[in-house]
């Protein structure tokens, strides 16, 4: 907490004041032992994504060793599949796969849910009752079901499975960000603004905005592992990655087929479950950090629980939502 | 009821304002004042909480809907604040608003803010000067640019709006109970600044208060409210010291003497309460 003591005392009162400050503060969301271990996880898989390509010992796709080879057996260190490719080789272009689409994914929906959020909560009235019951209508659907049913009626591709998450993961963010709009554009600053003539655009991007990047990036964050998941999930139905794409989930679907060698299905498995974990620890201790809410054990461990200014007791309602 | 007399150099002119909210049976918040204040005027609204101070000056600049009457500013009708770009010409009513936690952004530096009136009166072809002047102006360090709201107190964020709003080179400055969320020290301070910098730019201010002793220093007249209607009004010092309404008198008893024997001004009855009502308007002229 050296950086709230470092601030110049020019505050009047016994009031103490929050630690956050006009920008994220990531130094103190890093210091908790989950962000370091989700951050280095994460890290070194989107290494590998990019990377991948260059130090693999085999091409992905090439079937030159034999068949069904278990881990660590003639230089293959996962061992091979049934078709005789390299494991490590395809788990590792399979990151380059599977993460950039997620977050590709992840950022298509933030824009579009924003996007329409902001304008239901800003606009109000038919707007946001046109805009509402749209969202809704796509929240209706338990998510794997229209995902399924958005790519099999597109044909299975991976293209066509990145639009079907698309369109399933964009209303959570038009909620949260109608929520915090409708509750930011009564604000003093706000009404300020547009006695300063604000456009609506200009009110939107200057005076809301900065107000709720925060719940967003956390909700995003957190919604990383569940894209990777579901982008995995189409394709381990057939409706993603078609062969002979390295593709995680289509490495596990390929491994029912051999049941009895364990490998094919576990590696792809583990790396799911590791890349999962370490973007949905990033997106926790980024909520930890911005929303007081969720912040009781770190008062417990010494640090002094911030009182809830309203636009900090806003983001909390909006993260959980 | 129209107390006031139309000022050929009025910046604000409100005739007959009625503001209602909704509900059954309707509450009606403003129940037709009239008034007016010319440039370089101080006009200030007291009366107890409850009785339409807020709601006449949300009405005013906009904010709220108005029932029926008229609120211009410069002869131009003020029309309510949609959510449409407001028009250049209404662009020269500000208001400051009463709790200063939330009238500033909080993840927008403090300079960003006082620019954003700073670039108004820019488009207007007139120049008021850097964020950094006015934060001088408003007696604060011209380097606090790049602060946050969070990083100032109360009266200072109070400052940093004050300056926000006069930067825009306002015609007329609205302040709904600036100072009441403000220690007693910084209160005299703040109000002061406020009436000298909107005399300086040649603009009327709206000031609304419950403090009576700030409104005496500062204000050039004091409309007394009560339950909706404007019940007194006049030059303040005259006010202060011959009040007519009884509702005047008794808002002047209610304040404490400092005489350090601790008497605690008797609350009013309700069968005193009654009798404002049907009290006759009063008008205070001589000074």
């Amino acid at each position: 907490m050296t950086a709230t003591a470092a601030r110049p005392s020019n505050s009047r009162g016994p009031r103490v004041r929050a630690p956050r400050g006009g920008r994220l503060r990531l130094p103190a969301v890093w210091r908790t032992p989950l962000a370091i271990v989700g951050a280095v996880i994460a890290l070194a898989w989107v290494v590998v994504a990019f990377t991948a390509p260059l130090w693999v010992p085999y091409p992905p796709d090439a079937q030159m060793l034999p068949r069904l080879l278990p881990p660590g057996t003639d230089g293959a260190i996962l061992g091979t599949d049934a078709l005789g490719r390299d494991l490590f080789s395809r788990l590792m272009s399979g990151a380059g796969v599977t993460i950039p689409l997620s977050l590709m994914l992840v950022a298509a929906s933030v824009v579009i849910g924003t996007v329409i959020g902001a304008s239901a909560g800003y606009f109000g009235k038919w707007v946001d009752e046109v805009l509402m019951r749209i969202t809704d209508l796509f929240m209706a659907f338990p998510t794997v079901i229209l995902a399924m049913v958005v790519a099999a009626s597109l044909g299975p591709s991976l293209f066509n499975a990145v639009i079907a998450a698309i369109v399933v993961s964009w209303p959570q963010y038009a909620r949260v960000t109608r929520s915090l709009v409708l509750g930011l554009r009564g604000q003093n600053y706000v009404i300020a603004g547009r006695l300063l003539g604000h456009s609506p655009l200009r009110s939107l991007l200057a005076d809301i905005a900065p107000n709720i990047t925060g719940p967003v990036v956390v909700l995003a964050a957190l919604d990383i592992g569940s894209a990777i998941l579901l982008l995995s999930g189409l394709s381990f139905l057939g409706l993603g990655a078609q062969p002979p794409t390295a593709e995680w989930g289509s490495m596990i679907s390929s491994a029912l087929q051999n049941f009895d060698a364990w490998w094919i299905g576990l590696f792809p498995g583990l790396a799911i479950l590791t890349v999962v974990m370490a973007f949905n620890f990033i997106g926790d201790s980024l909520r930890d950090a911005l929303d007081p809410s969720s912040r009781t054990e770190r008062a417990a461990s010494g640090v002094v629980a911030a009182p809830k200014t309203e636009d900090e007791a806003l983001k909390g309602t909006g993260a959980s939502a | 009821m129209s107390t006031e007399t139309s000022h050929p150099r009025s910046v604000l002119d409100v005739d007959s304002l009625v503001v209602r909210y909704p509900g059954s049976p309707p509450v009606i918040a403003v129940d037709g004042v009239s008034l007016s204040i010319a440039a370089g005027e101080t006009v200030a609204l007291v009366g107890e909480s409850g009785c339409g101070k807020s709601s006449l000056a949300r009405a005013v600049v906009g904010i709220e809907k108005r029932a029926s009457g008229t609120v211009t500013v410069d002869g131009r009708d003020v029309t309510p604040l949609g959510l449409r770009r407001r028009s250049p010409e209404l662009t020269g009513v500000q208001m400051v608003f009463q709790d200063p936690a939330t009238s500033l952004n909080p993840r927008r530096s403090i300079g960003a803010q006082i620019a954003d009136g700073v670039e108004l009166s820019t488009r207007r072809g007139e120049k008021t000067g850097t964020p950094g002047e006015w934060l001088a102006r408003v007696g604060l360090d011209r380097e606090w640019v790049g602060r946050y709201p969070h990083q100032l107190s109360g009266g200072q964020k109070q400052r940093v709006a004050i300056a926000r709003a006069l930067a825009a080179g306002p015609r007329l400055l609205v302040a709904d109970e600036p100072i009441s969320a403000l220690d007693a020290s910084t209160q005299t301070t703040v109000a002061a600044l406020m009436r000298s910098l909107t005399t300086a730019v040649g603009a009327g201010l709206l000031f609304i208060s419950h403090d009576l002793a700030v409104v005496r220093r500062i204000a050039d007249r004091t409309l007394v409210m009560y339950a909706g209607r404007v019940v007194e009004s006049g030059p303040t010092e005259a006010l202060w010291q011959n009040p007519q309404h009884p509702y005047t008198r008794s808002l002047l008893a209610a304040i404490p003497a400092p005489d350090g024997a601790g008497r605690i001004p008797v609350a009013p009855t309700d069968a005193e309460r009654a009798t404002w009502l049907d009290a006759p308007v009063a008008t205070t002229t001589q000074s």
